[in-house]
């Protein structure tokens, strides 16, 4: 066997935000870097690249999971959710609408990685304390906010979906 | 930051997995969630030739009760074990720990069968699964044996595993009446790995300690079991005197090194602290 054949790039077929791509991707294919590059859906950040800051998170099969450490080749046959596939047309998804109502972002270079982790935590805990919310938090990395107008968000949000009138 | 060029083949089952582990030899590295190897291997500490994705197996991953054990597949994410119904009711301590590994992120990914593999000094299931006396079941291509925690962790990241073996399942014996279990951590503040940790398995019967088992992460290479606490506290009744005196022994016979962030005599200090809070849960979950 060659070193390029041991190499060889490998098909894979994932589902990114309801549409399926049939895709050839080398083993060392972050899939981060698939996203971004081969699909061209740059909302996706690559901040640390070192699985600590968060911002390239999306959902893989219903999950919130860092991007920057998860190979391409592992997505193979999931299903992947990224920040474009979260508003439906012109209307955003109560989270992107809670981050606009209550200053949630200043520079905004960690906000689709926190939107999307505040996606996975209202999925599975729809009424969350602040406590909870710190807590799924803790894998995202803020340096403008001081968090503080983010928990605001995610509570908006909280509300809105839970039927309450929320306030403007 | 990219990993070294390496090959890539998907496991379809153990078996053959093991195949692939015994053709590639020590070129090759079994992947579960990637979330401690694939970190490694960006920053090139670790570049093997050749990747075997556990991760395409099915039916490694899942937790169900077998007679007296809870067994817990390799291939479940941190996040499961947290949230189970059957951990939490019987070993609430190994939910706490779960829940704090990482970040949600990380939990959604990270494997039991992975973070045990490794053997990170810093992780916390070898603390927990050294506390409440775990058996780690091994495949190999001769067939299966289970190793006790005890004797499982050897070294900094390095088990009793042999190169051709594979872990599929983690053992956890299911506590009688009258016990509870508990871990605790002081986290370093920026990696969210363990300073200091402890666990706790207390079993109370009629109002004394008739077992105890306490086990400490961070000081050392792997998880210390706290023999001179468990001794104290057996046969005594457990006030918070004989708590207290038991758990200033928490760091008796370990020598931890001195870091950038914690003195050797801070960590067996804090070490005494959460032994002392690990026993209090647990003996306070015993009572329930």
């Amino acid at each position: 066997m060659t070193a390029e054949d041991e190499y060889a790039a490998v098909p894979i077929r994932v589902t990114v935000n309801g549409v399926s791509h049939d895709a050839v991707v080398e083993p060392r294919t972050l899939l981060v870097y698939f996203l971004r590059e081969q699909l061209g859906l740059t909302g996706t950040h690559v901040g640390c690249d070192t699985s600590q800051c968060g911002a390239c998170t999306v959902h893989l099969n219903g999950r919130a999971v860092k991007s920057c450490t998860i190979l391409a080749v592992q997505a193979d046959g999931a299903e992947i959710k990224t920040i474009e596939g979260l508003a439906n047309g012109d209307i955003f998804h109560p989270v992107q609408e809670g981050f606009r109502e209550k200053h949630g972002l200043q520079c905004g270079y960690c906000t689709p990685g926190i939107v999307m982790t505040a996606v996975h935590l209202l999925e599975t805990n729809p009424h969350p304390t602040d406590e909870e919310i710190k807590h799924a938090l803790e894998g995202n990395l803020c340096r403008c906010t001081g968090y503080v107008n983010i928990i605001e968000s995610i509570k908006w949000a909280a509300a809105k979906m839970g039927g309450e009138n929320v306030s403007r | 930051m990219f990993p070294a060029s390496f090959g890539y083949v998907a496991a379809h089952s153990v078996d053959e997995a093991l195949v692939l582990l015994e053709k590639h030899g020590d070129e090759g590295k079994l992947l579960a969630g990637g979330h401690s190897l694939i970190p490694a291997m960006k920053l090139r500490l670790s570049s093997p030739r050749t990747l075997i994705d556990l991760g395409t197996i099915p039916g490694l991953r899942g937790i169900r009760v077998n007679g007296d054990n809870l067994v817990i597949g390799a291939l479940t994410i941190h996040a499961d074990v947290a949230s189970s119904d059957l951990v939490r009711k019987h070993l609430p301590g190994l939910a706490d720990a779960a829940n704090v590994i990482g970040d949600m992120q990380v939990r959604n990914r990270g494997t039991i069968g992975g973070s045990v593999a490794h053997a990170d000094p810093a992780a916390d299931f070898p603390v927990v699964l050294t506390a409440l006396n775990a058996s780690l079941v091994v495949q190999s291509s001769t067939g299966n044996r289970s190793l006790g925690v005890d004797e499982f962790f050897t070294d900094f990241f390095t088990t009793a595993m042999a190169a051709n073996e594979i872990l599929t399942e983690i053992r956890v014996p299911i506590p009688g009446p009258g016990s509870g279990t508990a871990y605790v951590k002081l986290p370093h503040p920026a990696s969210g790995y363990v300073v200091v940790s402890a666990g706790a398995l207390i079993t109370v019967s009629s109002s004394s300690c008739a077992s105890a088992r306490v086990a400490i992460g961070g000081l050392g290479s792997g998880p210390i079991r706290a023999v001179a606490t468990e001794t104290e506290l057996k046969g005594k009744s457990l006030t918070l005197q004989v708590i207290n005196a038991a758990a200033a022994k928490a760091a008796e016979n370990a020598d931890p090194t001195e870091d950038s962030y914690a003195s050797a005599e801070y960590k067996r200090h804090v070490a005494t602290v959460y032994a002392r809070k690990a026993i209090e849960t647990a003996v306070e979950r015993a009572a329930k």
